[in-house]
């Protein structure tokens, strides 16, 4: 995946596993993104994205598009979306529609 | 973003908010004018932070040793802001920054910043940006910046220019070090770092980096050759005690002042330099050129008096604009 949106153009910080929601939120913070991804395997997304977004709250990123993916159910695609979750690309997702979605959502910062 | 917007990003900066710190550094590395509005400001406030370039090849374990450094300026009560730069890809632009800094701590701690930024392919060199993002870690008021960089291409050399004291990493077991170091390279290390001394081979790259510099060129600093093993911490105070050791010798010889009035000279020229390498482009590719440039394509003409055509247009473009 960070591979695909880096033949896109893209920058991607790649933060390695098992990061806790506050080092996201503080790693998100510093770098300035304009997108998070995260990457669910272990199925505690349920649990997981609650504390990033009250996180992401926390450190003042309104404007950040957070996208999810890896081991997801259907069933719980619209809680997430529910939280913020701008989109959920489950398993067997073309790469490129990823890549598209990502295009197109991201936070436009073009006037400044 | 209007004025207003950007003076209080600028406010909220002063007042120590890392939000706005980031921000701002986002814009001044895109170039927006919200970044040149924070620079006129800000620059001001820059030249108190020290600098320390750490460079070499893919391998050398300068994340590890980035980390030690961190950690160890920490526990010295000062505070470090830090730039880690990869290339960027040449096809597409983009870029994977692999996060190898965050990945090996997790700092909570308010007194490090970390910061990832892509080369963006500057003519193999780093971006434009790095020497104003510097600027602003200063202006923010961090006591120590550290930019880390692979030590590929032109990376190295240019992040010498920025550093008060460059690191040079060596480690053994990379093969010939002595093939490893391209020429050039030796000689913007102030301090060379054997790391991972504690392998087989290290004594060597000692003796080999000794001899190197015995053939070479050095001036009244002989760049000292520091082991550490940055896995374990081991020799870091040592390292770092050099590093107060080199930043004494360039207060006391005169050679800090020389070197940062070369630095801010070659800052501007390379900023004129891309913005005259814009204004170029944007004549090459007026209707005006083209029958040039046709008569360039039949031979009928040779590119040396083509970029003589351009050269003289930029100049009358550039003047008639006052």
């Amino acid at each position: 995946m960070a591979r695909a949106l880096r033949d896109a153009g893209m920058e991607v910080i790649y933060t390695g596993l098992f990061q806790t929601p506050e080092m996201i939120a503080r790693a998100a913070v510093d770098e300035d993104v304009d997108v998070i991804g995260l990457s669910i395997l272990s199925g505690a997304h349920r649990a997981l994205f609650p504390k990033i977004f009250s996180e992401l709250a926390a450190a003042g990123l309104s404007d950040v598009l957070v996208v999810a993916g890896g081991t997801i159910p259907n069933a719980d695609v619209e809680e997430l979306k529910a939280l913020g979750v701008a989109e959920v690309f489950g398993p067997g997702t073309p790469l490129d529609s990823a890549v598209r979605f990502i295009r197109e959502h991201a936070p436009q910062r073009g006037d400044e | 973003m209007t004025a207003t917007a950007t003076d209080k990003l600028i406010e909220r900066f002063r007042n120590g908010e890392r939000p706005a710190l980031a921000r701002l550094l986002t814009y001044v590395e895109n170039e927006r004018p919200a970044g040149l509005r924070a620079m006129a400001e800000l620059y001001r406030d820059t030249g108190n932070a020290y600098v320390v370039g750490i460079t070499g090849p893919p391998g050398a374990g300068k994340s590890t040793l980035t980390n030690a450094v961190i950690r160890e300026y920490r526990r010295r009560d000062k505070t470090v802001g830090v730039l880690a730069i990869d290339p960027s890809s040449s096809l597409t632009g983009g870029a994977t920054l692999g996060d190898r800094i965050r990945m090996l701590e997790n700092y909570e701690d308010e007194g490090v910043y970390i910061r990832s930024m892509a080369t963006r392919g500057e003519m193999g060199g780093l971006s434009m940006a790095v020497g104003a993002v510097t600027h602003l870690l200063d202006a923010y008021g961090f006591d120590i910046i550290v930019v880390e960089t692979v030590g590929v291409g032109q990376d190295e050399v240019d992040v010498a220019e920025l550093a008060d004291t460059t690191l040079l990493l060596q480690v053994p077991g990379l093969g010939d070090s002595i093939q490893t170091i391209k020429a050039g390279v030796l000689e913007i290390a102030d301090i060379l770092v054997v790391n991972k001394a504690d392998i087989k081979g290290a004594e060597n790259v000692v003796r080999d980096l000794r001899n190197m510099l015995r053939l070479g060129e050095h001036g009244p600093w002989l760049p000292p050759i520091v082991r550490t093993v940055a896995v374990n911490g081991d020799n870091i105070e040592a390292l770092l005690d050099t590093i107060d050791k080199h930043r004494a010798h360039l207060e006391s010889s005169g050679e800090g002042q020389a070197r940062r009035e070369r630095r801010a000279r070659r800052e501007v020229l390379r900023l004129a330099q891309n913005w005259l390498a814009g204004q170029l482009e944007e004549v090459i590719r007026e209707p005006a050129m083209e029958p040039m440039l046709e008569k360039l394509r039949q031979r009928d003409i040779n590119p040396f008096e083509v970029a003589a055509e351009v050269a003289r247009r930029t100049s009358v473009r550039v003047q008639s604009r006052g």
